[in-house]
C-alpha cells in the first residue's frame, strides 16, 4: 500500500502540491489525471523520491520512503520519467539488464539474465534487442525502457506518460502489458496519463488532480462521469457506454 | 573488432611511445639522461592518465560531453591558490618552501571548491547545460585574471617563485612532486573502486539512477572530490592543459564504443597518455622545442570543442 499524507511541494513560492492524502491498494492499476500543471508528475516524482516533498508522510508498505535504504526501495518502486535522453552507446539487451542493478550491484547472474529475457519477450523486443538505442524509434526506445522496469521486477512501478511518442497499436499494447502485470503478477501500477480513455478502459482507480489538489479519487465509473470531468477540465464532456466500458468524447 | 581488442592496442601503442621516449637516441652519460626522461614519463603518465580519469568521471556525473573540470576553472583555481598562498605567506615560508606541503594544502582548497560546486551543479532539481557552461567559462576567466591581479601586486622576487610555479610545462615538469603524486593517486584510484560500480549507472542520468537505487547526492559528492584530487595533481606536475580531457575522453567514447566505464576509462587514460608522450616526442624530436606541445593539443581540441558544439547543438 502507497500512503500518501498531507504532502506539500513548492517552486519558487508557486504550489504544485497542496496538502495531497491518498492511500493507494495494492494490486490495482491507478491512473492519474487532470490539466497540465496539475501536479501528476511532481506527486509520482515524490513517491519514487526523485524529488524532494517540503512536507508530509509518504510510506511504501507502511515503511517512510525517506528512511528505507535506496537500494532496498529499488527493489520495490520503479520509476519511468517521460523524457529519457541517454547519451550512452547501449542496446536494448544492456539497458535492460540494467534493471538488475539493485539486485547485482552489476555483476549479473544466471538468474539476473533469465529476469532479462523475460521482460524483454514481455514486450516483445527479442527480435531487435541487440540493436542500439540511438537507431530506435521513440516508441521502440520506450518499450525498453519499460522493459528495463519490469527487469528490476519491483511490488510497485510508477510510470509517468507512458504512452507519450506511441502510436495506437503500441499504446494499448503498453496497456495491456501493464493490466498483465497486475492480473498475473500482482504488480500495484501508479501511471500518469494524459488520454482519458486509456485511462477509463485500463485502470481500476482514477485520481483526478488539479492545481495540486485531489479533485476526486475513486473507482474509474466514479470519476469518469459528467461532472467530474467538467470539474476537472472545464470541457463538457459526453461520455458513451460501449461494450461496457465509459469512453469519453470531448472533440 | 571489441573494445577489449582495442584497449589492448591502444596499451600497447602506450608502452611503445613510453619506450620510444625513453630510449630513443640514447647516448652520452646514460646515468644522467635515463633517470631523467624516466621521471618525465612518469610524471606525463601520472598527468595524462589523471586528466583523462578525472574528466571521464565528470563527464559521466555531469551527463554531457562538453564540460570538464578545466572548462569549468578548476585547474585554474590550482593556480589561483599557488598565488594566494605565495601572497599571503611570502614564498620563503615553511608553506611555499616545502612542495608537499604546498602541494598537500592546495589539494585541500581543491577539496572544498568542487564540495562549493556540487552544491551549485547537482542540488537544482533542474541543470542548463549551456548555464553551466557559461558559468564555468565566466569562473575560470575569473580565477585567471584574479591570478594574474595578485601576482602584478606581489614583490617582483616572490613573482619569480610564483612563476616557476605556475608555469610548470612538459618541458619543465615538477619532478620534487611526482612521488607524492604517485601516493596520491594509488590512494585516489583505491578510494575510487568503491564507487565504481555505479558510474555505468550514473550515466543514464539521475532520474535512472536514483531509480535503480544509488544513492545518488552520496556518490556523487564523492566522485566530484576525486575529481578535484586528480586535476590539482594533473595541474601540479605539468600545468593546465585545457582540451586534452575534453579530446580525450570523446576519442575513448566514439573509438571504444561502450558504456563500460572500466573500459571507458582504461581506454581514455591509454588514449591521453599516448597523445601526451607522442606528441611530446613529435615535438622534442621533430619541431626541436620550438612548438609546446600544449599549443597543438589546445588547437585540435578547440576546433573539435567547436565541432562538439554545433554537433550537440543539431540534436537537441
Amino acid at each position: 500500500m502507497v500512503g500518501i499524507k498531507d504532502v506539500f511541494k513548492s517552486y519558487n513560492q508557486k504550489k504544485v502540491i497542496d496538502g495531497v492524502s491518498l492511500e493507494i491498494e495494492k494490486g490495482t492499476i491507478t491512473s492519474f489525471i487532470g490539466p497540465n500543471g496539475a501536479g501528476k508528475s511532481t506527486l509520482i516524482s515524490m513517491i519514487s523520491r526523485l524529488i524532494t516533498k517540503d512536507d508530509g508522510e509518504i510510506s511504501i508498505d507502511g515503511r517512510d520512503i525517506m528512511k528505507s535504504k535506496n537500494n532496498d526501495l529499488a527493489k520495490k518502486v520503479s520509476i519511468l520519467k517521460q523524457s529519457n535522453q541517454i547519451n550512452m552507446k547501449l542496446t536494448i539487451r544492456e539497458l535492460v539488464s540494467f534493471g538488475r542493478f539493485p539486485y547485482s550491484q552489476g555483476r549479473l547472474k544466471n538468474e539476473d539474465w533469465e529476469k532479462v529475457d523475460e521482460a524483454i519477450d514481455y514486450m516483445e523486443l527479442r527480435d531487435m534487442q541487440h540493436k542500439y538505442l540511438d537507431e530506435l524509434s521513440g516508441g521502440q526506445r520506450q518499450r525498453a525502457h519499460i522493459a528495463m522496469v519490469i527487469a528490476q521486477d519491483t511490488e510497485y512501478i510508477l510510470l509517468d506518460e507512458p504512452l507519450n511518442n506511441l502510436d495506437m497499436r503500441h499504446s494499448v499494447q503498453i496497456m495491456k502489458t501493464l493490466r498483465r502485470l497486475v492480473d498475473e503478477l500482482g504488480k500495484t501500477i501508479l501511471i500518469v496519463i494524459h488520454d482519458i480513455n486509456f485511462a477509463s478502459c485500463y485502470s481500476d482507480h482514477i485520481v483526478a488532480l488539479k492545481d495540486g489538489k485531489i479533485v476526486k479519487h475513486g473507482r474509474t465509473c466514479d470519476v469518469i462521469d459528467k461532472c467530474v470531468l467538467k470539474e476537472i477540465y472545464d470541457m463538457d464532456i459526453d461520455i458513451k457506454h460501449i461494450d461496457n466500458k465509459r469512453i469519453c468524447v470531448y472533440f | 573488432m571489441g573494445y577489449r581488442k582495442k584497449t589492448v592496442i591502444l596499451a600497447a601503442l602506450a608502452v611503445t611511445f613510453a619506450g620510444l621516449y625513453v630510449f630513443y637516441d640514447l647516448s652520452g652519460n646514460i646515468g644522467y639522461i635515463l633517470p631523467r626522461r624516466v621521471i618525465k614519463v612518469v610524471a606525463i603518465i601520472l598527468t595524462g592518465g589523471a586528466i583523462a580519469f578525472s574528466t571521464t568521471i565528470f563527464m559521466t556525473i555531469t551527463n554531457n560531453r562538453i564540460l570538464t573540470p578545466s572548462v569549468l576553472g578548476l585547474d585554474s583555481l590550482y593556480l589561483l591558490t599557488q598565488t594566494v598562498i605565495i601572497f599571503v605567506f611570502g614564498s620563503r615560508s615553511l608553506i611555499m618552501m616545502s612542495s608537499n606541503l604546498n602541494y598537500l594544502v592546495s589539494i585541500g582548497i581543491m577539496i572544498l571548491f568542487s564540495l562549493l560546486l556540487y552544491r551549485l551543479l547537482f542540488r537544482g532539481e533542474k541543470n542548463n547545460i549551456y548555464f553551466l557552461l557559461l558559468i564555468g567559462m565566466i569562473v575560470g576567466t575569473f580565477f585567471e585574471s584574479f591570478t594574474s591581479f595578485m601576482q602584478v601586486l606581489i614583490d617582483p622576487n616572490e613573482f619569480m617563485v610564483a612563476q616557476d610555479r605556475m608555469f610548470a610545462s612538459i618541458n619543465n615538469v615538477n619532478t620534487d612532486l611526482v612521488y607524492l603524486s604517485i601516493i596520491l593517486v594509488i590512494f585516489v584510484t583505491l578510494y575510487f573502486l568503491r564507487y565504481y560500480k555505479y558510474l555505468d549507472v550514473l550515466a543514464l542520468g539521475k532520474d535512472i539512477a536514483v531509480n535503480l537505487g544509488v544513492p545518488y547526492n552520496y556518490v556523487v559528492k564523492r566522485l566530484l572530490v576525486i575529481v578535484a584530487i586528480l586535476t590539482a595533481i594533473a595541474t601540479a606536475l605539468i600545468g593546465p592543459i585545457t582540451f586534452l580531457g575534453l579530446l580525450v575522453v570523446n576519442i575513448a567514447h566514439e573509438f571504444l564504443k561502450t558504456f563500460k566505464h572500466f573500459y571507458l576509462i582504461i581506454g581514455s587514460i591509454l588514449i591521453s597518455i599516448i597523445a601526451l608522450l607522442g606528441g611530446q616526442f613529435i615535438a622534442e624530436r621533430v619541431f626541436s622545442f620550438q612548438t609546446p606541445i600544449s599549443v597543438i593539443i589546445n588547437f585540435i581540441g578547440g576546433i573539435y570543442f567547436i565541432y562538439l558544439l554545433l554537433k550537440e547543438n543539431k540534436s537537441w
